[in-house]
């Protein structure tokens, strides 16, 4: 008894129910329509298995992300010193915060025509795109991790005789983790939102490429594909980063 | 004198934290600022480690002028109220923090952190993070930390508020016993009086940002110099306008229209078998008892006063509604400023009437 309501437990806690839900209204929603306008999930399921095996999607998957990992690897190496100098220093947070918080809110998408035109059609202008939507969460974060320091460490580590640019790095930098590390997260879904954008408008592969001209082949089921995909990934992806920040960084405070 | 300060202010806003405070501290000794919150103790303690600068006034230690000294340089240990342990280092990176920064070697660090951690009495517990640690286990590792880079001084802000009272009787005891082996110049604030009175050499009693009176605690609680001592130590009733007058064995003294009157300084006697025979002796009625674990605070209603009084559950049971005779041994006397103990005349002659 205890052992199968475990389960039935486990199960709710899954959220497979919403799956199943969702893949039930689609399919029923399916019927209504022809394929064309709305395939239903076998259908996308078998013009996914096409894509698979021309191995298109996995070229796809891999030039995306690649793409992705790039700028959201270097939106990180610069977002995160920055966000703690910002954070820390009041001075460089004077000049550098009206800048910040004026940037934040035009979103990267904005950007494309202009990235385009300044970088060229080439993997510049999209790295930069990414790099551009990944820096913002990620500095905005981290200046809120450097103020919301226990100042009682900061003091304790002072009494001890440590210098104010000890403290930043064994105190401050250590305090901010769990923010910076929220910021990633935050930059890695911004990320890949961004990158589908741009791919849309000036690419010759990569899942948004595929989206964007699956239409031309009337082969709304590969849309569909290439949609479920994108979930997966950032789902995956998510899921990968927190167990990654859970191993090893737990004891800054990482959950 | 080891520490000194010398007509020391300090504002916050509209708020005086310190209204020209000047006192004196021997070395080796352990000191309790003790005062309401809001007097400004954890104020003095801030100032003297170097975590807050006085407006004015001089702060000396070890006659050392220490005015212009920031904390990083004074020699002090800080023991935190929320014990401000690193989360992210382990019990022995903590204790080892103010050594690294002191270039220590290696070795260095690693003897003498497993020496505080046998002091403290949580050898083996090296590996251990702070969130796998009781609240008093993490209060001494947060005392090893602040001894581990031998200051002069170890100041302590309220060192045992967040630890369950259980523990924290124990904890007291640990801490004045390791203090006096180790002869380090402590300072530490509480609200506490049992605290202060228990664990302290000297007390130093805080209000509104004045001190109020300096003393051994033996000597603040005989002789409270100021209205406010007298009514702050203890846990006193208060009787207004010469009130004291209706209290066998007591005369009015000029200027002092108010007084405290402990518990302790009142003794109850049954109506019955009671062989002592005092004109010191009123009767009165028990209106209320309080249970307090080793005695009953009764309150005693006598000529529209209720006065309190501490009574010890072996001598003989009092039920409320009960008559009762009792004394009142000694009271002080106030008036806005100064206090005078007053001791009961009728009983003035008899020594065994000497309570703290």
């Amino acid at each position: 008894m205890e052992k199968s309501n475990s389960i039935i437990n486990r199960i709710l806690k899954s959220g497979l129910i919403t799956w199943v839900l969702l893949l039930f209204i689609w399919g029923v929603g399916a019927l209504f329509y022809t394929d064309d306008f709305l395939p239903n999930p076998l259908v996308t399921l078998d013009g996914a298995k096409t894509l698979i095996t021309s191995g298109t999607l996995w070229t796809d998957i891999v030039v995306s992300m690649g793409r992705v990992l790039k700028g959201w690897s270097l939106g990180l190496l610069f977002a995160i010193p920055v966000g703690l100098c910002v954070g820390n220093f009041k001075v460089i947070s004077y000049v550098f915060e009206p800048f910040l918080n004026f940037f934040r809110f035009v979103p990267a998408i904005g950007f494309i025509t202009l990235f385009l035109l300044w970088f060229g059609v080439g993997e510049t202008s999209k790295v930069a795109l990414i790099f551009y939507a990944v820096i913002f969460p990620v500095m905005v974060n981290t200046i809120a991790g450097v103020r919301s320091v226990d100042y009682s460490l900061v003091e304790a580590a002072e009494s001890m005789g440590a210098s104010k640019r000890r403290t930043f790095f064994t105190v401050v930098v250590p305090s901010a983790v769990p923010n910076i590390f929220t910021g990633a997260r935050l930059g890695l879904s911004g990320a890949i939102i961004c990158i589908v954008a741009a791919e849309m408008l000036a690419a010759s592969e990569g899942l948004g490429y595929l989206i964007y001209t699956s239409r031309l082949y009337y082969r709304t089921d590969w849309i569909f594909a290439g949609i479920f995909t994108l979930g997966l990934i950032g789902f995956l992806a998510d899921k990968l980063l927190r167990f990654l920040g859970k191993k090893f960084l737990y004891r800054f405070g990482v959950r | 004198m080891y520490i000194k300060l010398d007509n020391v202010n300090k504002t916050f806003g509209n708020y005086k934290a310190s209204d020209n405070v000047s006192f004196e501290i021997e070395k080796g000794k352990l000191i309790a600022l003790l005062g309401p919150s809001g007097s400004g103790k954890t104020t003095i303690l801030r100032m003297i480690a170097g975590l807050e600068h006085q407006d004015d006034g001089d702060i000396y230690i070890d006659g050392k002028l220490v005015n212009g000294i920031s904390v990083q340089d004074r020699g002090i240990g800080f023991v935190f109220q929320s014990y401000a342990l690193f989360p992210y280092l382990t019990v022995f990176d903590n204790i080892a923090y103010g050594m690294k920064v002191r270039k220590n070697s290696k070795e260095e660090i690693s003897n003498k952190v497993d020496e505080l951690l046998k002091l403290v009495g949580l050898e083996g517990l090296g590996k251990r993070y702070p969130d796998q640690l009781s609240g008093g286990q993490r209060q001494r590792v947060a005392f090893a930390r602040a001894l581990a880079t031998e200051p002069q001084v170890l100041l302590l802000d309220e060192p045992f508020a967040a630890i369950d009272a259980k523990v924290r009787k124990e904890l007291r005891r640990w801490l004045k016993d390791t203090i006096d082996k180790l002869g380090i110049t402590s300072i530490f604030v509480t609200h506490d009086q049992d605290e202060a009175v228990e664990v302290a050499d000297e007390l130093i009693i805080t209000n509104q940002g004045k001190v109020e009176q300096i003393g051994t605690p033996v000597d603040i609680y005989r002789n409270p110099k100021t209205a406010f001592v007298a009514q702050f130590i203890g846990e006193s009733v208060i009787l207004e306008n010469y009130e004291y007058e209706k209290l066998n064995g007591f005369t009015k003294r000029d200027n002092a229209p108010k007084a405290a009157i402990r518990p302790e300084f009142v003794q109850v006697l049954p109506l019955d078998n009671n062989t002592e025979k005092s004109t010191a002796n009123m009767k009165g009625k028990v209106v209320d008892t309080a249970f307090r674990g080793s005695n009953v605070e009764l309150t005693i209603a006598y000529d529209n006063l209720e006065i309190k009084a501490s009574h010890q559950i072996e001598d003989f049971t009092v039920k409320k509604g009960d008559e009762v005779y009792f004394k009142v041994t000694r009271l002080y006397a106030f008036d806005d400023d100064n206090a005078y103990t007053l001791i009961n005349d009728i009983l003035k002659d008899n020594p065994e009437m000497y309570y703290i």
